[in-house]
């Protein structure tokens, strides 16, 4: 104790031994809400976790704010985040800041997975595919001109580096969480140069990998098996995209935008976020959002930090809010409030043992 | 004697030309140019052909092969029959074509597209009742942008192991998709248009598509005009697709999203589609394969063709006809006792078909 508080009084920032800090980015729309409620939980369950909170401004046309945030991120090595909206009036050079973010970092591999559960209502039962999509090029590289006026030119980037590191993670992976299957998805036969690239370095990396089966399928034919047989899938690898639409597609078929969590990781930091990335604004500041997809995000943030105890503590209440009690938000059918949707997830959590501070 | 036997024919040559055009003035019989395409393709075209003369609808068939020859220059073209064909009757039926591999021409259906200027691919979407899917309220239509966007076929090889592909989007093009856009709409009372593009990201491409898009809205204020990612497209509509009517968009994001509205209803075994062609021409076709396995074995499911058929006598004006078909087709099967091996049944092409043309007839 003596240590602690003599090193508190040396170091201007935040420090505690045995703690971390993560970068916290609020965003718009539902963002703040969700994550105030993040920090809520943690606070109550005592997670060893502190937040550096860095406000992005999204209608201002600096790219201070966005260069703060990726500061703080480089500074802390993790963040959760919410989604930073886009403002259609502003001049076209103003360029997403979510991707400025990603490129910035470098967080090359979108990992989102889906998973049918047992108490939410869909169409189609028994889904578990993990989706691993290239989050830095492709058709997102954010280079585009008007040669002539009236006529728009953009590029899709597909490099062979890049594709051979996102194939390399999803073999990887795959292994790692004993899967049996990985599929490419592409559009080589239009595409010939560009997804013929990257479904080529897909091949090479599975050879090395020879107890993992992988075969490839054209992108709309996917969307069309996902809305028919979704079950056929085991792990799907793809370019930028792809990625987007087949990860809402999946989104979609086990229950929508507010069940899944997603993350991004690069060789030195990790982001955390909604797996589909919406900002949700027609809903915010009505306590009617889902948290489900925010909270596990933390979940799986609290993964990468190696503190398991507490998030699988935290993951086993959210599930047994969801499939036992069922308490669900308008989004899945219910009628529940996020604020009681969370005070329930933190009663269930006091009822698991004594670690928690007063609700 | 040879000389009076070919004036004869001649006489009867011009005699049999007249008959057609009066023919074709008073009771106004339209010639469409079929192609039947491979595989199953020409078994699905005669069973379209025989439910048409069951129905008395007033179309003659031309039909043309469209295999790829090489023209002057060296550069592949449709045969000039076809060709002619087409810029005559304006309208055309086609059954699925192959694509060979290493045939050292392009696709056909990129072909075709280049030779009439196709520039809209219309797919509607609508549940058929008796084939059931998990999504039973489907009622939608999706226009896409067919000329330009992704499919430019403009790919460079920058640096060894890295490649540029471009995606064109022109001011021409996106006006003309909306204009067709809203003008479907109108015509087939439909209450809204939805532009779907992903301009948070492609900034300056789909925003320019997003913007001619919103100009084309002003002059269709009795159509409702809205915009939506593709993304939340695609999440809403595997949730909900009864909220969707129109959507027009580029190119790539309209392949995969009538693709995956074909899906939504059953597949492209009994999907319709239609490309709409600069110069009043448009070319309806089924968008399945030419499953060359059960190609001949009469075992093919004629229901893709016969709805592109059906789409293609509403385009001509014909709705009475169209109508009648279509409550035919979707009334064989939802009774569910003759269907083809692809819909859960056992029965033949041939029986299939004639139970709809019996079902024509008896709507008579």
């Amino acid at each position: 104790v003596i240590l602690k508080t003599y090193l508190k009084e040396r170091s201007p920032e935040p420090f505690s031994i045995g703690r971390h800090t993560v970068a916290l980015i609020p965003g718009d729309g539902i963002g703040p809400e969700l994550l105030n409620h993040v920090r809520e939980l943690f606070r109550f369950s005592c997670v060893p976790v502190d937040f550096e909170v860095v406000h992005v401004n999204s209608s201002s046309t600096s790219e201070g704010d966005i260069n703060n945030a990726i500061m703080a991120i480089r500074r802390n090595g993790v963040a959760l985040k919410g989604n930073i909206e886009t403002n259609h009036t502003m001049p076209p050079n103003h360029k997403s800041r979510n991707n400025l973010l990603r490129t910035s970092l470098d967080l090359y591999a979108n990992v989102m997975h889906c998973q049918s559960l047992p108490g939410v209502q869909t169409r189609h039962k028994n889904i578990d595919i993990i989706i691993i999509r290239e989050n830095t090029e492709g058709e997102y590289s954010s280079l585009e001109h008007e040669s002539v006026s009236g006529v728009v030119e953009s590029l899709k980037i597909i490099t062979r580096n890049n594709s051979l590191r996102i194939a390399d993670y999803a073999f990887r992976l795959a292994r790692e969480k004993g899967r049996r299957r990985v599929t490419a998805v592409h559009k080589a036969n239009i595409m010939k140069l560009g997804d013929g690239l990257f479904l080529q370095c897909c091949k090479e990396v599975a050879s090395g990998y020879p107890d993992i089966e992988f075969d490839s399928m054209i992108v709309d034919n996917t969307t069309m098996q996902l809305v028919s047989k979704p079950q056929q899938f085991d792990v799907m690898l793809m370019p930028n995209l792809y990625g987007n639409v087949v990860s809402n597609v999946c989104a979609g078929l086990v229950g929508g935008p507010g069940l899944v969590p997603g993350a991004n990781y690069g060789r030195d930091y990790a982001v955390f976020e909604t797996a589909t990335r919406n900002t949700g604004k027609s809903i915010a500041n009505r306590n009617i959002a889902n948290p489900t997809a925010m909270l596990l995000a933390s979940c799986l943030m609290l993964d990468h930090l190696k503190i398991h105890d507490y998030a699988n503590m935290i993951r086993g209440a959210i599930l047994t809010t969801m499939n036992e009690t069922r308490l669900h938000t308008a989004d899945i059918g219910g009628q529940g409030t996020t604020s009681e949707v969370v005070q329930s997830i933190m009663r269930i959590i006091q009822s698991g043992g004594p670690l928690t501070t007063e609700i | 004697m040879i000389l009076r036997i070919i004036k004869i024919l001649k006489v009867l040559g011009i005699g049999y030309r007249i008959f057609c055009y009066l023919t074709h003035t008073f009771l106004s019989i339209q010639t469409v140019t079929l192609i039947p395409g491979d595989g199953i393709g020409p078994e699905i075209s005669t069973a379209v052909m025989k439910i048409f003369e069951a129905a008395k609808a007033p179309i003659q068939w031309e039909e043309r092969n469209v295999t790829a020859i090489k023209g002057p220059g060296g550069r592949w073209m449709i045969p000039p029959e076809a060709k002619e064909s087409m810029n005559k009757n304006k309208i055309g039926l086609k059954g699925p074509l192959k694509t060979p591999i290493a045939a050292g021409h392009p696709s056909m259906n990129l072909l075709l597209r280049k030779t009439f200027d196709l520039y809209a691919n219309v797919r509607p979407c609508v549940s058929i009742e008796g084939y059931k899917t998990p999504y039973t309220d489907v009622d939608l239509v999706t226009i896409r942008e067919n000329t330009e966007g992704e499919y430019s076929g403009i790919e460079h090889l920058i640096v060894d192991g890295v490649v540029q592909s471009i995606k064109l989007i022109t001011e021409e093009a996106s006006r003309r998709i909306a204009e067709y856009a809203f003008e479907y709409a109108r015509n087939n009372q439909r209450t809204s248009v939805t532009a779907v593009h992903k301009a948070n990201i492609m900034r300056m491409s789909d925003g320019l598509f997003l913007r001619k898009c919103r100009e084309v809205a002003e002059n269709y204020k009795d159509v409702k005009f809205t915009e939506m990612y593709l993304d939340t497209v695609c999440l809403n509509m595997v949730q909900d697709p009864s909220h969707f009517d129109v959507l027009v968009m580029p190119n790539l994001y309209g392949d995969i999203l009538s693709d995956l509205c074909a899906g939504l209803i059953g597949g492209l075994g009994v999907t319709p589609s239609g490309n709409i062609g600069a110069n009043g021409v448009a070319i309806f076709e089924s968008v399945h394969g030419t499953a060359p396995d059960i190609a001949g074995k009469d075992l093919a499911n004629p229901t893709a063709l016969l709805l592109s058929a059906v789409m293609m006598l509403r385009h001509m004006g014909l709705h009475g006809y169209a109508k009648k078909i279509e409550t035919a087709c979707f009334d064989t099967i939802r009774d569910e006792k003759v269907l083809t091996k692809d819909l859960g049944g056992n029965a033949k092409c041939s029986e299939f078909t004639a139970d709809i043309c019996r079902r024509v007839q008896d709507m008579d």
